[in-house]
């Protein structure tokens, strides 16, 4: 028993040290050495908190009012600064969400990893130099030398994450605490990282604490499953009895809210009618300049796909393959350079800001950020009325519509003059999604339109799309990263890669059936394939 | 499913007055700041009915008087009583202040939404506004007061031309961000015309920013119509100005210091007012921008 | 890189070219006749004349600016109403005392600003932040010329330390030179210090919220070592740029401060031509400050080539 990493014992933060803002309530937490425990929950659940407070990092306003935080014997809470600062990254080390901006933008990765050893071992220089190479080297990094001496911004997200990686493990720390090392990153570069991190744990004995909100990502990687909801603990299980049995209903509900890696069954086709269609959709960025001719971009290239009434395509990649480019195209918030692009059998390519006005209202999209998809300024009844307004619609019969709109989103009628802030994420989107809708529209384009929620507000958002759609016979074309998301909810779906079109199909036949190898790597990367969450059960063992 | 979400929090409404005290109260600094400067501006205001003595009358007899019972800070060169025309030269600064703000965020205010919006005339205009930068502003007004004659006008508008470039890399900084933003996009998807996504999207996010550095700006002309008139190329001496009653006191510093430091006391008082309650107003309005530091 | 540096050269010509065509602008749209704002009052229709021509005010408006600016190119500035002799030597004459004023003003003010700041942010909302802070507005707000008074009734008139006024040129030796340039600097220096202290404490700020930051920490490094190498590093832009843009700042506070100490530079210059009306004197220190501003703020962008690799290698 004595030789446990990590013993978190009725841990309590609160905001300012008030009794009464408590956003950890009493957590408890065993690690064992060369154990991952995976510490779940949504947004708000404290988390992230937790690990910060162990690693003696909580913001300011946050402190620890009760509770201990023993790594090794020694409680973290009552450790001397100078005590911490010894203990960081030779008895403990963590490794963040976001790989872009946690390296220093000024200084050389190589000195970044080095500056460990130089605080922490006696090591000289040219000893520390190649303690770093062999770590860059264990982390699997191409061209050490080289990259010994390139600055982060030369480096891609998982080379990033990788040196992270080195720099928390260089020092082989008895714990490592992993803060959603993986959601910043594209799915094959995530499968890379989790694979890494396995394999460094079973080489080094490592424990890792590993905080995520996906349970795709738990299902690879834990042995051992914490669940918090906001604050609290709700069950501690292992990976497999928590999937097959878990103890609590919120457990269950997270789970049943994660979208299946398996295709839906494909709907019938009720209708022929098209109601967007794109032929050789090109945009190019870049190429101008009076002087120097910058290098062009192929945001996208040759993207032809087409879209019936009532039927919802998706469009699939990873960042940078162009699917929010080909989104923003064809809202013609961004000029294509070539291609048409038929809306409702009229093409809008190349058409005026003029003309184009009278098509606007047929196609009409909801956003990725909740937070930043509505003015903060004004009412959201004067926001959902805006576009019936510039269409003539008298004033009073659109904001009765607008107040019918919400109650089918499942707002409250009187929410119309309120302020945005006023609303959570999910409730925004919704609000979000009523505006679209206030317009009538024959298509409606949802740019990664529930990456930003939690999953069970994700599964909410997701069902009442389904339902708008039954009922006003809208053509969905949804660009989404989570194949999951498009599993669950697309009749066809678009893969790209590039700015190119690798695969498009009926989704049960790419997804289920794939032909092309970038699309088979994608779904192989894809966390959690082989488990049906909502049914408790792997895929393999369905009846 | 749909129904789970209908727990709203409730509709919220502050008053403007309700702010403005809040700003005010925010801390005893800004509390005497606003007062001393309350202070000042009344005095100013009323100034006609209030001087115990004529501010623009000769008395040949009373030259350089130290502060004595009847001239409460002393006399000029002239025999002027100095308090009057501190109180009477508050209403030159006041109103420079204050209209060069007014004119400054309102030229910015147009310039900037231009650049902002109208791709060609952005190069144009951030070349213009680079150009009028690099001019130091006092160097710029000296010229213009020295060619126009010194009238309150050409101060004003001597003192108002370099202020403009910052509002209109402020405004255009702000529409630039703003229309990055999902809900402009979304108005775009709308239908909603150029104009209405400005007035409606656009200018309201440049409210909170113009006021602030309107405040500064404000105190900044104050400042540079002292140092204007200091340096001889301001308002017409005959009007008081705390500027010129500096500069006609530098030749007597050595006999009659109080001449210089009495209005430089006022002059810096005032600006320090005007500029903590706008590090205050900065604050309440946008808690961020205290962290960036506006440009100012 | 180099791309990069070109931009910056080619983008200064503009932002010259609009500056001339400002001061070219500032004196034909004047109201009344320019030759007898040049003039002055007691001039001759003879000597009128002769201004006119002699500044080409006959030409149509463009051959006059061309023109303008060709005589610009070859150094010519014209020539001063009130001394009759070439602009360019008047100013030839009055550069030492300005250059040394500016340069100790910059140099005092990022020993003493820079280290305030730092301090600041990292003890941010303590007493010394609010210090600090306080000192900052103090210094945008006292007009440079009654500092300038405070510390000539203070130091020269009270405690007799330094000499009321006057000049010495550094080459007369470091002690004349500092005895009598120190109290201009202390006057300047208030103002440049609150403008970099303030850059330097809200860029400090941001940056100690930044998420490497939080790496740097999570390392188990020194907090000094956290400040210095990791912070202030990623500061440098944000601090060298308000330096840059702070020179126009310098320039207009030299104007004033030269005036309150009797410094015989191109401040005391510009100010016995203003009232004298001697443009053709005013036009060419504009044109030189302005120029100035332009070089120093591209030099600063090169800079940046120095300090962030994200530019060096773009």
């Amino acid at each position: 028993m004595s030789d446990r990493v990590l013993d978190i014992s009725n841990l309590r933060i609160a905001l300012n040290g008030n009794e009464d803002s408590q956003v950890v309530k009493g957590l408890n937490l065993k690690i064992e050495p060369g154990q991952t425990m995976c510490l779940v929950g949504e947004s708000g659940s404290g988390k992230s908190l937790t690990a910060l407070a162990t690693m003696g990092l909580l913001p300011k306003v946050l402190s620890p009012i009760a509770g201990s935080i023993v790594l090794k014997g020694e409680d973290m809470l009552t450790a001397t600064p100078a005590r911490m600062r010894t203990l960081r990254a030779t008895a403990m080390s963590m490794i963040f969400q976001e790989p872009m901006t946690a390296l220093n933008p000024v200084a050389r990765v190589g000195q970044q990893i080095e500056e460990v050893l130089e605080f922490h071992s006696d090591l000289s220089q040219s000893e520390r130099r190649r303690r770093v190479l062999e770590m860059m080297e264990a982390v699997h990094l191409p061209d050490i030398e080289k990259l010994y001496k390139s600055y982060p911004h030369q480096l891609s997200g998982g080379q990033r994450q990788r040196i992270m990686i080195a720099m928390a493990l260089i020092m082989r720390p008895q714990l490592l605490i992993a803060d959603e090392p993986t959601t910043a990153l594209d799915v094959t570069t995530q499968a890379q990282i989790l694979k890494l991190i396995r394999e460094l744990r079973e080489e080094q004995g490592t424990a890792v604490l590993f905080i995520t909100h996906d349970m795709g990502v738990v299902s690879e990687i834990a042995d051992d499953v914490t669940v918090l909801k906001l604050g609290e603990v709700m069950e501690t299980q292992s990976v497999d009895n928590l999937l097959r049995h878990p103890q609590t209903d919120y457990t269950r509900d997270l789970l049943r809210s994660v979208p299946s890696q398996v295709p839906r069954p494909a709907r019938s086709v009720a209708t022929d009618e098209i109601v967007l269609d794109t032929d050789k959709l090109c945009k190019t960025y870049g190429g101008g300049g009076l002087f120097f001719r910058a290098r062009e971009v192929m945001a996208a290239q040759d993207v032809s796909l087409s879209l019936l009434k009532g039927r919802t395509l998706g469009i699939v990649g990873e960042s940078g393959s162009g699917k929010s480019t080909v989104a923003r195209c064809i809202m013609r918030l961004i000029d294509p350079t070539s291609g048409s692009i038929k809306v409702g059998g009229k093409d809008i390519a190349t058409l005026s800001q003029k003309d184009l006005k009278p098509q606007r209202k047929n196609i009409q999209i909801v956003f990725q950020d909740p937070m930043r998809s509505l003015n903060p300024r004004i009412e959201v009844g004067e926001s959902i009325i805006e576009g019936p307004l510039n269409f003539g619609v008298p004033r009073n019969k659109a904001m009765t519509r607008a107040r019918e709109l919400l109650e089918l989103v499942g707002l409250p009628a009187s929410a119309v003059d309120r302020f945005p802030h006023q609303f959570s994420g999910g409730q925004r989107q919704r609000i979000a999604i009523a505006r679209a809708l206030a317009m009538d529209p024959d298509v409606l384009v949802a740019d990664e339109a529930v990456s930003a929620l939690d999953v069970s507000v994700q599964a909410q958002v997701l069902d009442l799309l389904a339902e708008l759609q039954a009922r006003f016979g809208l053509g969905i074309l949804f660009i989404t990263h989570d194949l999951g998301v498009a599993a669950q909810i697309c009749d066809d779906v678009v893969v790209m890669q590039y700015g190119r079109v690798v695969e498009y199909g009926p989704a049960g036949q790419v997804l289920g059936a794939p032909q092309q190898d970038y699309t088979k790597a994608l779904i192989a990367a894809a966390p959690g394939r082989h488990w049906d969450f909502a049914n408790f059960r792997p895929f393999a063992e369905a009846p | 499913m749909t129904g789970q979400t209908t727990t709203v929090a409730p509709r919220e409404t502050i008053s403007p007055f309700a702010k403005v005290r809040d700003i005010v109260l925010s801390s005893p600094i800004v509390m005497v700041a606003t007062a001393l400067l309350a202070i000042i501006v009344l005095a100013a205001i009323f100034a006609p009915w209030i001087v115990p003595h004529d501010p623009v009358r000769l008395t040949p007899s009373v030259r350089l008087k130290p502060p004595n019972e009847e001239y409460w800070l002393g006399t000029d060169a002239f025999g002027r009583d100095l308090f009057s025309r501190i109180i009477t030269g508050g209403r030159i600064s006041l109103v420079i202040g204050v209209g060069a703000a007014i004119a400054a965020v309102a030229a910015g205010l147009l310039l900037g939404l231009l650049a902002g919006y109208i791709r060609w005339m952005d190069a144009l205009l951030m070349r213009m506004v680079d150009g009028l930068m690099a001019i130091p502003n006092v160097l710029l007004a000296i010229a213009i007061v020295s060619l126009w004659g010194a009238s309150l006008w050409t101060v004003l508008f001597a003192i108002t031309i370099p202020e403009v470039p910052r509002v209109v890399r402020l405004v255009r900084s702000v529409v630039l961000s703003a229309r990055e933003e999902p809900y402009v996009e979304a108005a775009i998807a709308a239908g909603s015309s150029t104009w209405l996504i400005m007035r409606r999207h656009l200018v309201p996010n440049t409210v909170a920013p113009l006021i602030i550095q309107g405040t500064y700006i404000c105190a900044s002309a104050i400042l540079t119509e002292a140092i204007l008139s200091f340096l001889g190329a301001g308002i017409n001496p005959e009007t008081p100005s705390w500027g010129n009653i500096m500069a006609e006191g530098r030749i007597y510093f050595q006999i009659n210091p109080g001449i210089v430091l009495w209005p430089g006391l006022v002059v810096s008082v005032a600006i320090l007012s005007i500029n903590l309650l706008g590090d205050a107003v900065r604050d309440a309005l946008d808690p961020r921008m205290a962290q960036r530091g506006i440009d100012r | 890189m180099f791309g990069y540096i070109l931009q910056r050269l080619l983008a200064a010509i503009p932002v010259m070219g609009f500056v001339a065509l400002f001061v070219f602008l500032l004196l034909r749209l004047t109201p009344g006749d320019p030759a007898a704002i040049i003039a002055g009052d007691t001039a001759t229709p003879e000597q009128l004349e002769a201004i006119r021509d002699s500044l080409g005010l006959n030409d149509p408006f463009f051959v006059q600016f061309f023109n303008w600016i060709g005589q610009l190119l070859q150094g010519d500035f014209g020539t001063s109403i009130l001394s009759g002799k070439p602009v360019i030597e008047l100013i030839q004459a009055r550069m030492e005392p300005t250059i040394s004023l500016a340069l100790t003003t910059i140099i005092l003010s990022v020993v003493i600003a820079v280290p305030l700041g730092v301090i600041a942010a990292w003890k941010h909302g303590t007493l010394i932040d609010r210090f600090v802070m306080l000192l900052s507005v103090v210094g945008f707000s006292v007009p440079v010329f009654v500092i300038g008074y405070l510390m000539i009734s203070l130091f020269s008139m009270q405690l007799n330390w330094f000499p009321v006024q006057g000049f010495r040129p550094i080459g007369d030796g470091l002690g004349p030179f500092l005895q009598r340039i120190a109290l201009p600097t202390f006057t300047l220096t208030l103002l440049y210090i609150a403008l970099i202290a303030r850059i330097t404490r809200t860029s400090m700020l941001e940056i100690l919220g930044d998420d490497y930051i939080r790496t740097a920490r999570a390392k188990g490094l020194p907090e000094s070592r956290v400040l210095m190498r990791h912070a202030l590093r990623n500061c440098s832009v944000p601090i060298i740029t308000v330096i840059g843009i702070g020179f126009a700042l310098i320039i207009s506070g030299v104007v004033v401060t030269e005036s309150v100490f009797n410094l015989p530079g191109l401040g005391r210059l510009t100010v016995d031509a203003v009232l004298a009306r001697d443009y053709p004197v005013i036009q060419a220190v504009i044109l030189l400050a302005s120029l100035i501003y332009v070089v120093i703020n591209l030099l600063i962008d090169i800079a940046y080539v120095l300090l962030d690799p994200r530019i060096r290698y773009s």
